[in-house]
């Protein structure tokens, strides 16, 4: 099992990588943004998850949700949204973009668990 | 300021550090700002746009946000530097998204957490707006939650 964690927020990314550290998954890989996370993606396949901020500075993450979504090759990741961006309609847009779970922060270890299909 | 905006915020900030840092935080009257205090070591800083405009402040002294950070992460953070930057602002950028969700009546978008740090530092609302204040008392320490928000 292979999970790329995809958020600038090097706070958010240490907190994801200890509770999925404490579920038996060590291959953990980390993209600051959407841009990064694709040359990671590509250089790195196969990639069993990828859990994705929304809000991030040079490619958000609902396009590079696109980006993956329109490439076949990628047709088999799971991709679960992981955001402060609650709002109904927000959950709705990214579903219809082809995420796989959405997960609001702020998030508990079994809410994690539980949205990633650990 | 309509202060219907304020409820949202502080539910938003209960449940973040209920959840994230599993600290029961317990908020005290709200106040209208009135000149330039308090003042702050550290502020996590999010702009809301949109069908309201405003921005959100949470600010701690120096001491609190080294705990907050550190009880945060699970590991004891002890200089002021990038974790401590960076663990503010994700924690204004969570408290704001949250927030979103009571104030689901008005389109908003948040923006990406600007934080300061500066020993003494002020913050002014937008102009135009009025700020209220929250006071938030916790086991890791007391902190402030400034509120600028106003419909279009």
């Amino acid at each position: 099992m292979r999970i790329l964690l995809v958020d600038d927020s090097a706070t958010m990314r240490r907190i994801q990588k200890t509770q999925i550290s404490n579920l038996g998954i060590s291959d953990i890989l980390e993209a600051t943004d959407g841009e990064e996370a694709l040359i990671v993606l590509k250089e790195n396949m196969p990639i069993d998850i990828i859990l994705l901020d929304w809000n991030m500075p040079v490619m958000d993450g609902m396009t590079f949700l696109k980006k993956v979504r329109s490439v076949a090759a990628y047709n088999d990741v799971k991709v679960v949204m992981c955001t402060s961006e609650s709002e109904k309609s927000r959950v709705i847009e990214a579903m219809k973009e082809g995420v796989n779970n959405y997960i609001i922060k702020p998030f508990t270890p079994d809410s994690l668990k539980e949205k990633l299909g650990l | 300021m309509d202060v219907s905006f304020v409820n949202p915020f502080i539910k938003a900030l209960i449940d973040t550090f209920k959840t994230m840092l599993s600290t029961d935080t317990i908020p005290g009257k709200p106040q209208v700002k009135s000149g330039n205090k308090p003042t702050h070591d550290i502020s996590g800083i999010i702009g809301l746009s949109g069908e309201a405009q405003g921005a959100i402040a949470i600010s701690f002294p120096k001491i609190v946000a080294l705990k907050v950070v550190s009880a945060m992460l699970g590991s004891s953070i002890k200089i002021i530097g990038p974790e401590i930057v960076d663990g503010i602002g994700e924690i204004a950028n969570i408290v704001a998204g949250r927030a979103k969700q009571g104030l689901s009546q008005y389109k908003l978008t948040i923006s990406l957490p600007n934080v300061i740090v500066g020993q003494n530092h002020a913050i002014s609302p937008p102009s135009g707006i009025r700020a209220i204040i929250v006071p938030f008392d916790s086991s890791l320490g007391n902190f402030v939650m400034e509120i600028s928000l106003k419909t279009k």
